[in-house]
Parts: structure tokens; sequence; C-alpha cells
């Protein structure tokens, strides 16, 4: 982050501008409750008992603390496993962020290193693609999945979405401002464009790689409308459909709900503790995910 | 934090020229070399980017239902159908694109101002700031899933959080949030705000950064207020950023899905139920996917053109 503007609010000595400085962070903390008041909400109610959850007064402490939400939903015999969509989705998100990783920077890297006949082209026609809306995609892609006899498996909400030119430009980018010396420097030793590429340029890219592996994570872990309708049975489900399907089976017994929420925002929000600089730079830099 | 230090868009030519011509685009490998590391990309660009694109318009002259062995070509059909009063498709449909249209018209001009209310404060020098940029960006990271669920129950007109505090502050606390107009509309524009907020602030931000502080200190020298700064010096700097922020908002918000799916499903009547929901239901539940299809591609024209004014009412601006 580079300089912003002049502070407005400095160590107030005077009075004037300790009310101003009160008032700022009031504003703040305001806004901060707006925000994480909700999540913690969702936190509460899912250790609540069944009747606790709606009894008046409503209290953010639960009067009675139960773990009756998170057992049932760990309740594997039933229509609703969350735990099998907890192992369904991080097995999705893990192997499509992989596919992501792979496919993008092979392809990243040509395209930023390479001269080759049809390069230009290819490059136009990927980031062509960046302006089509998703939602175009669902029928022909729904017929393609089922050709391939993916229909309700995870390969369905695996693959597809690696397809996406987002990490292909994204990694592109970042190659192309690599200095060329240094595979210079490793070709004159005798090392071909696949050793460069491993041994010289991944190892200098951990930054961006990082940016799109936790971008494609969360994009897949969070993906709502395709698995809605490519996953159908119950066992296949990810998390979010599968939250979808909570609600339709569970509608008042809000505990058991906003356990399954709690379960599907956990690693997501560890992650985003962990990797925020690298999302929120990710997203700053191209604004193109989303 | 800056990750990865000065950027080099065209690396400089280098000073001691070689005698071999394998430098710079490395001439001397195999012509191959390039396709096997574009491969395994291009596979899955063909298969569900490039061929779905071109496929989904084969489909959509088609009566293409999935749950039957003939798939009759139908020619325009499924287009002129659409534009039909009385066809079995066209009412439902522009209903559902009304949806769509009321809920970006209704929530675009929030998804543009707040964010740069929350950017300018967050881009001012004081402790704490990055603990408040990363709890106003946190609902982001959610999926609209969870989102969905838990501000279906927050807005719960009985037992909710929302028309609980509402009661405590002495105002109405029977709010039909989820079930009646407006309230829904208020409903899906507001947790939508709380959800994607953080996503336009921070692209804001990155835009404030850009902005050169030297301009501020002559705006200064020159007598110019904080207001007058902000009007001048602020927003003509954030012009792109404005034009990148609108046009993914509105094309955002034309995607709109989860939310009335998961909280109102469309209610009241079929009010709230978004083109999408509608393309999604028809294609994908009720499986007539060429009649889905031509109707996906009459959204994505529709956003096509509103993203051209867009830039073309941008533009305009400039001068």
């Amino acid at each position: 982050m580079t300089q912003a503007p002049p502070a407005p609010k400095r160590q107030g000595r005077n009075p004037r501008q300790l009310v101003l400085r009160i008032l700022w962070y009031a504003v703040l903390i305001l806004l901060t409750v707006i925000f994480v008041a909700p999540l913690l909400w969702m936190l509460s109610t899912s250790f609540k008992t069944r009747s606790g959850a709606t009894q008046f007064p409503l209290t953010w402490i639960p009067r009675e603390f139960s773990t009756e939400g998170f057992t049932t939903i760990f309740n594997t015999t039933t229509q609703t496993p969350v735990l099998r969509w907890f192992v369904n989705s991080m097995i999705a998100a893990s192997g499509h962020t992989l596919l992501v990783l792979v496919t993008a920077s092979l392809a990243g890297y040509a395209l930023a290193r390479m001269r080759f006949p049809g390069r230009n082209l290819a490059f136009a026609v990927i980031v062509g693609t960046l302006f089509i809306p998703q939602f175009v995609f669902l029928m022909p892609n729904y017929l393609i999945v089922d050709y391939f006899g993916w229909l309700d498996t995870l390969l369905a909400v695996l693959v597809p979405g690696a397809a996406g030119a987002f990490g292909v430009f994204f990694l592109r980018q970042f190659f192309l401002s690599l200095p060329k010396e240094l595979e210079e420097a490793a070709l004159i030793d005798g090392a071909n464009r696949l050793q460069i590429f491993l041994r010289v340029i991944l190892p200098l890219s951990k930054p961006p790689l990082a940016t799109l592996a936790v971008l494609s994570f969360l994009t897949n872990w969070n993906d709502f409308l395709w698995p809605v309708y490519v996953l159908i049975s119950p066992e296949s489900q990810t998390l979010p459909p599968g939250l979808a399907t909570l609600q339709g089976a569970y509608s008042t017994y809000y505990p058991v709900i906003m356990a399954g929420g709690v379960l599907a925002s956990v690693p997501v929000l560890i992650i985003f503790f962990i990797a925020q600089q690298y999302i929120i730079e990710g997203v700053s830099r191209s604004g193109l995910k989303g | 934090m800056d990750t990865q230090g000065a950027e080099r868009p065209g690396a400089k030519p280098s000073p001691e020229p070689r005698a071999k011509r394998s430098r710079g685009d490395f001439i001397g490998s195999s012509p191959v070399t390039p396709y096997l590391f574009m491969a395994p990309y291009l596979v899955l660009f063909f298969t569900f980017v490039l061929i779905p694109a071109l496929f989904g318009i084969w489909v959509s002259l088609h009566n293409w239902d999935y749950m039957l062995p003939g798939k009759p070509w139908s020619g325009l059909e499924n287009y002129t159908d659409l534009f039909t009063p009385g066809s079995a498709t066209s009412g439902d449909f522009w209903l559902s694109m009304e949806a769509t249209g009321k809920f970006t018209l209704y929530s675009v001009p929030f998804l543009v101002v707040v964010p740069l209310l929350v950017a300018l404060i967050l881009n001012q020098e004081f402790r704490g700031r990055g603990f408040f940029r990363a709890a106003y960006f946190a609902p982001y990271v959610l999926g609209v899933a969870v989102v969905g669920v838990l501000w279906r129950f927050l807005l719960d007109p009985n037992v909710g959080l929302v028309n609980y505090y509402l009661g405590k502050l002495g105002l109405p606390d029977d709010i039909p949030w989820i079930s009646a107009l407006p309230w829904a509309w208020v409903s899906l524009v507001g947790m939508t705000v709380w959800w994607t907020l953080g996503f336009n602030a921070v692209i804001y931000l990155a835009g404030l950064q850009d902005i050169d502080p030297s301009l501020y200190d002559a705006a200064k020298v020159d007598g110019a207020n904080r207001w007058q700064r902000f009007l001048h010096v602020t927003l003509p700097g954030l012009r792109p950023v404005l034009l990148l922020v609108v046009t993914i908002t509105i094309l955002a918000s034309a995607n709109v899905f989860g939310q009335p799916y998961l909280v109102t499903q469309g209610a009241p009547a079929d009010e709230t139920r978004s083109a999408i929901m509608y393309i999604a239901e028809e294609g994908l539940r009720n499986f007539n996917m060429g009649s889905a299809s031509a109707m996906s591609y009459v959204l994505a024209l529709f956003l096509l053109l509103i993203s051209i004014l867009n830039f073309v009412v941008f533009r305009r601006g400039e001068d």
C-alpha cells in the first residue's frame, strides 16, 4: 500500500480533534458491527437448541448451550450428509485449484515467452471469452458434461470451471514482467524450456501463483448455481447446493441450518485471514473475478 | 503489501547483443514446444468454453428437450416466441427480465456509491486500518449460499434479528421482508450490498492510491478545501476505476441468482424471480434447453448493449 492523502485525524490534543477522533472511530466500529454481527449471529445460533434459537427475547449468548445442530448435520445416515458435502467441496475445490495452476501457468508461460504461429490469435480469443457471461454456458456445458457421463459426479464441478481464461491472462501478465536474462542464462547452461519453466520461472512466481490458487479455491468452494443443477443425489453434493437442501429439509430448525453455514464459512474465513493480502491484491489488481 | 516489486512491461533491450539469434523469443527450441505448453489448457478451453459458446447457439435453434430422443430443428422459433406475446415462454421470460432489471436498477447505485464512501474512509491513515478493511471485506469471501440462508434467517418476519431490533427501537416489527413488495427488493439489495461491498471498496482503494499525491498538494496550495479536492482531484482521478466498477457491478447484478433463489424463492408471485432463475429452471429442470439457450443469448445481448452504452456515456463525460 502506497501513500494515502494527508491524514485528517492525527493524535488529537485539543477537544475538537478529540471529538472528531471519537466520531471517526464510532463510524468505523458501527460499520464493523454491521459486517460482522450477522456472522456472529450465525455462529451463536448454531450452538442453540431448536427452541432456544427462536425464543424471545433473542440472546447473543445461547441460554442453553447445545451442539444438536452440529450432531444433526454430522449424522451421515440422513438425506443431508453434510460432512460428506464438506469432503466433496474440499476435493472439488482442491482439484480445481490444482488443475487451474498447472494448465494456466503452462499456457500463460507459452503466451508470454514463446513465439509461435497463432499465438496472438490464441491470446485474443482466450481473453475475448472473458467477456461472455457465464450463464451462456449453462445449457451447452450441461449437455457436454452429461456426454462425458460426469453429471452427478464431482468432475462436473471440478473441471469445466478450470477452462476460464482468467488464470491464463493473470499469469501471462506476470510472466511478461520477469526479466528475460534469467531464462537466457539457464538456456546457455543447456536447460530446456520445461526445465527453465519448472526451475527458474515457477520459483519466481510464488506470489501470483498463491493469489490465483486462493481465488480459484474460493470461487470453486462458493460456486452455487452450477452445482445446484449438475449435482443431483444427496451424497454427491457440495456445500453450497447442500445448504439449499438443508434449508428445504429443516426449514425452521435454525441451529441445523446455521451449523451448515458455519461449516461452509470456516474454511474460507481461515483462508481469508491467512492469505488476506493475496486475495485483496488479486481482487484489486484484476477486478475481473466475481 | 507489495508482493512482486516493480512491474516491467516490455523488458528493456539487453546491453550486449549476442551472436546467436536464440535470445528473446528463444527461436532455438523445438517448434512443437509452445503447443505442448498450450495443449492442456487448450483442451479445457475448447471443450468447456469455445465449443459450448457455439454449441449453445445450435441448441437454441432446436426444440431441444433433453428428455426426448428427437430434437427437431426449429429455426428461430425459440427466439421469435420470446417476442410473441401470449407464447408459452414470453410472459414469464419478460417478467423475469423485469425482475433482473429492477434488481440491477435498485442495487447498482448503492453498490457504486457506498463502497466509494467506505474506500474514502479506509484511504485515510489511522490506527487499525488493516483490521477494519479486513472486517468490511470478510463477507465477500463467503459464498452466496451462506449469505442466502443466513439472511433468510435474519430477515424472518417472526423470529429474525432484523425485525427484533426494529421492534426494540420502537419501529414496526412485523415487516414482511421476504414475502411482500417493496420489502423483498429492499432485502435482496441490502444483503447484496452487505455481501459485496468489500469487493468494490478494494477496487476503489487501489484506484485512490494510484492518484498522484502531488495533485492534492497543488490543490491545497491553490486553497481548495476538502470537498473541492474530492470533486476536482479524487473524482477525475477515479474515472477509469469508476467505469470499471460500474460495468462489473451492472454485470454482476444482472447475473443475480442465489439471493432470490434462497431468500424470496421468487416471491411474491414471481415478482423477484430473476432472469437466470427462470432460464435455469426452464432449461435444467423442465429441460426445454433450446428455449432456455435462446433466452440466455437474448439476456447476453442485453448486457452487451448496456456495457457498450456504459462506455459511450463515460466517453461523452470525458470531453
